[in-house]
């Protein structure tokens, strides 16, 4: 569970980014986060993954308040958050299968489980076949899918995808999205930010609309109207 | 737990290889300036050493000598003896009496025809009986002088003599302490060099791998996961320039040692320098690595928010 409490982000001196947002996820919900660039929907996401604390307010991931945890506790915190966003954030020097070995390397897992978990992993996301290849070789979508390969070698409870498909066309777009249940059906909190309505309309799942830094609608089975 | 350290010790310590081996160009600038620091501090420490054994060599050639007037009697000249040896400074005396001094002194002009048949001719022993004291310290030498100098011994004592080597002795002692400490100065001015190149060197790498350190944070590697390669980059700094610094250094000693030995007879830089060799180089690689790591450290400091 995720729990948002009168969180407000203040840039000095009187930016407000977000302010006083209340909001409950449930664990192994589907939720998408909706509304226009500088509506807080990425404030809240960094916030989650500690990039950035909150002005006032408090954070909770299961019994763990985000804002309370230090240095040293933040990366342990972090392998349990997948990330996702738009511009993938992969290394252009490494391959599929590479890129997806680094974020198990860094965490200290041996060199026989990443033998083991990279190509399950990479045939989760459909990309068996495209392991020793580099991002440059890679279409859009299929970047993305190892970026999203990539947040779930740690086997995260929860994955934040910040406009996943913000740089995809439709066909890919759908293909992001329908990993992203599919993650969902296995067991993942997902939370989705996005402005692209059609994705939103289609999916029929719990729909967060934000606006100047306010929650303003939260709906079970949202549509998202511009 | 302990192999998972050691895992991630291996990979951390690739990574800091890579990044020096990748970025060829710039450690080497890092690693010369470094060399030009370590260069100019073992050169001063093998100064010191040279510098050093001309010293104490002609320390050992420093006394004091005591003329007493033909008069003064030999007991007297011990009691004279004795209360030098009570003085602490003092660390020995030797007692010459006259009949050694005109042996000493025939034996020296043996040859000279001319002297001893005047010494002949005179009849009479000339010489003075002497006293020879040799200090602990130079400078203890002044006080030991004016000690003899005094108005209580001044109806015995003909001549105090210093021989001229203080003035000497104390010319190259001056002369060391100010190459010993212009050398501090230039060393700390080119450590402090070495510091800001090398923190220059790690800060353009930490820019230029942002994208990485970023992905690393994002997927939750440790903080000591992301620094480690650049600890390890100011330690392969330290090592190399150390290497280098020998490899450069003593060619040029067995070149110059020869040449120093014709000078001074009895010193051996390049032989000291081998039998020295793991202290000198020990020391080289010490300073070098705490130059690097003292840099990546502040360079991290300022430049890698994790």
């Amino acid at each position: 569970m995720i729990h948002f409490k009168n969180v407000s982000k203040i840039y000095p001196p009187h930016m407000v980014a977000l302010e006083n947002v209340n909001l409950i996820i449930k664990s192994k919900e589907f939720v998408s986060l909706v509304g226009s660039s500088g509506a807080g929907k990425s404030t809240l996401l960094r916030m989650l993954i500690g990039e950035e604390a909150p002005s006032m307010g408090e954070i909770i991931v299961g019994d763990v308040s985000i804002n309370s945890l230090n240095h040293k506790e933040m990366p342990y915190m972090r392998r349990k958050i997948g990330t996702v966003f738009q511009d993938y954030k992969l290394l252009p020097t490494k391959t599929a299968y590479e890129n997806i070995a680094f974020a198990m390397e860094v965490a200290g897992k041996d060199d026989e489980e990443i033998r083991e978990d990279v190509p399950q992993v990479l045939s989760l996301v459909g990309l068996e076949d495209k392991a020793n290849q580099f991002p440059y070789q890679l279409s859009g979508g299929e970047r993305q899918r190892v970026a999203i390969g990539r947040a779930l070698v740690h086997r995260p409870d929860i994955l934040v995808a910040d406009e996943p498909t913000g740089n995809l066309d439709p066909i890919n777009t759908w293909e992001v999205v329908n990993l992203l249940l599919k993650l969902n059906e296995l067991g993942a909190t997902v939370i989705l930010a996005t402005h692209d309505n059609s994705i939103v309309n289609n999916l029929e799942r719990r729909v967060i609309l934000m606006e100047k830094g306010k929650v303003v609608k939260d709906d079970l089975k949202g549509k998202y109207l511009i | 737990m302990k192999e998972k350290i050691i895992t991630t010790l291996n990979r951390v310590t690739k990574s800091g290889l890579n990044s020096f081996w990748r970025n060829k160009w710039v450690s080497t600038a890092t690693i010369s300036v470094m060399v030009i620091t370590l260069g100019l501090i073992t050169s001063l420490f093998l100064l010191s050493v040279v510098v050093g054994s001309i010293l104490t060599d002609l320390e050992q050639k420093v006394d004091i000598s005591v003329y007493f007037k033909l008069s003064t009697t030999e007991n007297e000249i011990l009691k004279v003896k004795s209360e030098l040896e009570k003085i602490s400074d003092v660390k020995s005396v030797e007692y010459i009496s006259r009949q050694q001094a005109l042996a000493k002194f025939e034996t020296e002009h043996e040859n000279n025809p001319l002297i001893i048949k005047s010494l002949e001719e005179l009849g009479d022993n000339p010489l003075e009986a002497s006293l020879n004291i040799k200090a602990k310290l130079i400078d203890n030498y002044e006080s030991i002088a004016s000690f003899l100098e005094s108005t209580r011994f001044s109806s015995m004592v003909d001549t105090v003599n210093y021989r001229q080597n203080q003035k000497v002795i104390e010319k190259l002692s001056s002369i060391l302490g100010t190459v010993r400490n212009s050398g501090l100065i230039a060393t700390l001015a080119l450590g402090f060099i070495a510091v800001l190149v090398t923190f220059n060197t790690i800060r353009l790498k930490i820019y230029s791998m942002r994208e990485e350190i970023g992905v690393m944070r994002l997927v939750g590697a440790s903080n000591w996961y992301i620094r480690g390669p650049f600890i390890i980059e100011g330690i392969l700094h330290g090592l190399a320039a150390s290497l280098v610094t020998t490899i450069i250094f003593y060619p040029i000693l067995v070149f110059v040692s020869p040449k120093i030995s014709a000078f001074l007879s009895g010193i051996d830089i390049a032989g000291y320098f081998r039998n020295n060799f793991f202290q000198i180089f020990f020391l080289q690689t010490l300073v070098g690595v705490f130059l690097g790591v003292i840099s990546s450290l502040i360079a991290m400091r300022r430049y890698l928010k994790i």
